[in-house]
């Protein structure tokens, strides 16, 4: 197997994570909230779905497990952020802080134990190409996480429930005005954010390297936050941009066993230069981030 | 008498210590067009806002077809049949005009973009179903705003400020749209501070000042004197007279000046030509977002023009164009831009900070060191001077009301005694009074010799204003047209873009 066909094979499974995550944040920001807490949300579901799978739980209810602690947590951001009105970027740090330490407390007997994954399932046919054949051979999660890309696509291009969430990210005064229940709207989109990091913490626990051990998301989570704005918004560009930071996160690893002389260390902060190499190249077009971009993302809410 | 269609008796509402609306009754009848009456802050949009749900009253009761009404939320206004097009529109940019109409009216795609368009004729209020609102001008956006209330077939359509957003032209076909509308069937509230406008569409007219009801009726049988005296309380004051004088030097000239802002949502100027003489006053005309604010940022230089663009903008006979703000005050210039709050003061500090913040050339300042007396004396004597009301220079800019803000910000730019004086929306929010004190000094001190360059939306202020008035669309500026010699109607003509030869014809 050569690099390319590793990188291949292994692309969408590393991009899972991210993705999960990112698109999760993609519907916080939506709404007009951000939520900078997405690093330990994924923590604290990695730890609680890692925890539910070892003591025989199975990778089913280790999902719903992690998905609803997740949201949890996020809910605590909503009630401080939107009920008190404190400041997002303080009160999501605060919070992925909390989830980190949560995660590390929760996690300490678990150190090092591993559990098991999950099997592959090959799409027959495609999975028998060459070279491209890997892309077909996933577990159910990965072709799950396809279906939600999707389905997250399809509900901001055709329905109303994505117009509404557009409409109080744009606009919340306006929203209101005309009848839209805003702090409802964005609990919600802060409840499913908060879901969906839950998810891509247990995919990283449980499936993608079913191992424990303290700070595995390793950042993760502060990526996923950067692809939403890499993505300026948008379903599909995020798609390939978690497509892209999968591979290049594999790409250390393959230069490793390609025996490429290079430090490992800086092979393994690939990923992260390339982040933010991306985000200045994106933010240097005003005119697609104004476009795109959530005009009260951060702001507080306020009627009157 | 027949039932009226909306009846309120004692409603109330007061914000803190604020008594918004007191003890106000209103009956609209069926099929009319009903004035409100009012200066800023007279209580109009806070009255709005209870008829249509937004906010609740303190007290007093409303009765809507003969039964009674309580509305916990815009959405219950709608479902009982009123709807309300807004001062600020309450679109969003980023979607089509289907789309935002979606929001409030259920329905397929399809189908919505039909009736968008069979509206539209029926009505005069012909627009792209399928356009993004943020490419629509302020007129279409107002069709918007308009056919999205009638989607939901209201029996009481509330309009807040329409026309302050038209140009004439509009102003007459928004009024045969409302005419259309008031036979078919729909009341309407038409809110607004234009006496001549309310004179010429509305049957029955109600005035509020200060939170109450100061009279009921009949805005035909009275002339806008008396419309006004009911308004503001007293008569109005007689406009200064301007002296013909002499054409002094070029203080501000710019030629050929082409820009294009970052921003994609920001109007992009091109080939900009005037000129301000000394002891002059020219008006820039033109609904707001053609270009007002990129021109006036670099009018002010808060934007400075890149390296290859020089000889494009003098003062006082020298090339700025590279020039920051800073320096071209030390020229003597001087600028009260259109926020107050936020670009013409800093609303948490007090006002002798506020008056240090461009007043500090006059030896506020001391080796460094803030002379506090100094500058406490000056902000006296703005406040003095320009009737600034306020419980003394240690207020915060932010607690004034916006026409005393503003008093206090023309006010201190005046004081730096400016060779080129640059004022955008000179009376935005300003009470009729004080809107007048304000123009008043303006020609007082244009007569004494100093060049002013005017930004305004309101025609009328500038034709009371200007020697010469420019017509700013799209990012272009018209020819000059000397005050006197123009009707309204023409610079309306330029105003919507409509070339002036064919329009006439």
């Amino acid at each position: 197997m050569n690099a390319i066909e590793f990188i291949l094979a292994g692309m969408l499974a590393a991009a899972t994570p991210f993705l999960l995550a990112a698109l999760g944040e993609m519907v916080t920001e939506r709404a007009g909230v951000l939520n900078l807490g997405v690093e330990g949300l994924m923590a604290l579901g990695a730890v609680i779905a890692f925890i539910v799978v070892y003591h025989g739980g199975g990778h089913f209810f280790a999902f719903i497990a992690a998905g609803i602690s997740a949201t949890l947590l996020s809910l605590v951001f909503a009630f401080v952020a939107l009920g008190f009105r404190a400041n997002q970027v303080a009160t999501g740090l605060a919070i992925g802080i909390l989830g980190q330490g949560l995660s590390a407390l929760f996690g300490k007997t678990y150190e090092s134990l591993t559990v098991k994954g999950l099997p592959k399932i090959a799409i027959p046919g495609l999975s028998d190409i060459p070279v491209v054949g890997g892309l077909f051979e996933r577990d159910i999660v990965v072709w799950l996480s396809l279906l939600a890309t999707l389905a997250i696509w399809a509900t901001f291009a055709f329905t109303k429930t994505g117009l509404v969430i557009r409409a109080v990210g744009e606009n919340p005064k306006a929203a209101h005005a005309i009848g839209y229940p805003v702090i409802a709207v964005r609990v919600a989109a802060i409840a499913f954010g908060g879901m969906m990091a839950g998810f891509a913490g247990a995919y990283a626990s449980v499936i993608y390297t079913p191992l424990w051990a303290d700070g595995m998301i390793a950042g993760r989570g502060w990526i996923a936050i950067a692809l939403v704005v890499f993505g300026t918004w948008l379903t599909g560009r995020i798609f390939l941009g978690a497509c892209l930071f999968g591979a290049v996160s594999l790409m250390s690893l393959a230069a490793q066993a390609t025996g490429l002389d290079l430090p490992s260390q800086l092979l393994s902060s690939l990923p992260y230069i390339v982040t933010i190499i991306v985000l200045g190249i994106i933010s240097a077009d005003r005119r697609l981030l104004k476009l795109n971009g959530v005009a009260s993302l951060g702001e507080p809410f306020e009627r009157r | 008498m027949t039932t009226p269609l909306l009846s309120l008796r004692g409603i109330s509402k007061s914000y803190g210590p604020i008594k918004a609306n007191q003890e106000i009754d209103l009956d609209v009848a069926e099929n009319s067009i009903h004035a409100i009456l009012g200066e800023n802050g007279a209580g109009k949009s806070t009255l709005m806002k209870l008829i249509y749900g937004v906010e609740q009253p303190d007290g007093g009761t409303a009765v809507w077809q003969g039964e009674p009404l309580h509305l916990a939320s815009p959405a219950e206004a709608r479902r009982r049949g009123i709807g309300m097009v807004f001062q600020h529109f309450s679109l969003f940019e980023t979607l089509t005009v289907v789309e935002n109409i979606r929001l409030v009216v259920p329905g397929r795609k399809a189908e919505l973009t039909e009736r968008i368009r069979t509206l539209g004729r029926d009505f005069g209020l012909e627009v792209d179903p399928l356009a993004h609102v943020h490419a629509l001008s302020v007129g279409e956006r107002q069709r918007v705003e308009i056919i999205r209330c009638l989607m939901t077939n209201p029996k009481l359509l509330i309009l807040d400020e329409p026309t302050s957003v038209l140009p004439p032209q509009l102003v007459e076909k928004l009024f045969d749209t409302l005419r259309r509308l008031r036979d078919g069937g729909v009341s309407i509230l038409f809110i607004s501070h234009k006496l001549e406008e309310i004179r010429a569409i509305c049957d029955r007219a109600t005035i509020l000042r200060g939170g109450r009801v100061t009279g009921h009726v009949d805005p035909r049988e009275h002339d806008a004197h008396d419309l006004a005296r009911m308004m503001i309380g007293r008569d109005m004051p007689e406009p200064m007279p301007a002296v013909a004088t002499e054409g002094g030097d070029k203080q501000l000239e710019i030629i050929g000046l082409s820009y294009t802002p970052d921003d994609p949502f920001a109007v992009p100027l091109s080939d900009i030509t005037l000129s301000v003489r000394a002891g002059e006053i020219l008006g820039i005309a033109g609904i707001s977002g053609n270009g007002q604010s990129e021109l006036a940022g670099l009018i002010s230089g808060e934007t400075v023009l890149g390296r290859e663009q020089h000889d494009r903008i003098f003062m006082m006979g020298k090339d700025v164009g590279q020039l920051p703000a800073a320096a071209r005050r030390k020229l003597g210039f001087a600028f009260v831009p259109e926020d107050r709050l936020g670009r013409g003061a800093v609303p948490e500090m007090s006002l002798v900070m506020n008056s240090l913040l461009t007043a500090h050339s006059l030896k506020l300042v001391n080796g460094g060191l803030v002379d506090k007396s100094r500058a406490t004396a000056f902000t006296n004597d703005c406040i003095r001077d320009y009737d600034v009301r306020t419980p003394g220079p240690e207020a915060e800019a932010g607690a004034l009301s916006g026409g005393n803000l503003q008093k206090f910000i023309v006010g201190r730019e005046i004081m730096l005694a400016p060779k080129l004086l640059f004022v955008a929306q000179p009376t935005w929010g300003v009470d009729i009074g004080a809107a007048s004190a304000i123009r008043r000094r303006l020609i007082a001190l244009r007569n004494e010799g100093m060049a002013i360059l005017v930004i305004s939306e309101e025609l009328e202020e500038l034709f009371e204003l200007s020697d010469t008035i420019q017509v700013l669309h799209h990012g272009t500026l018209s020819q000059p047209l000397v005050t006197r010699d123009t009707k309204a109607e023409e610079i309306g003509r330029y105003m919507i873009g409509a070339s002036p030869m064919k329009a006439s014809a």
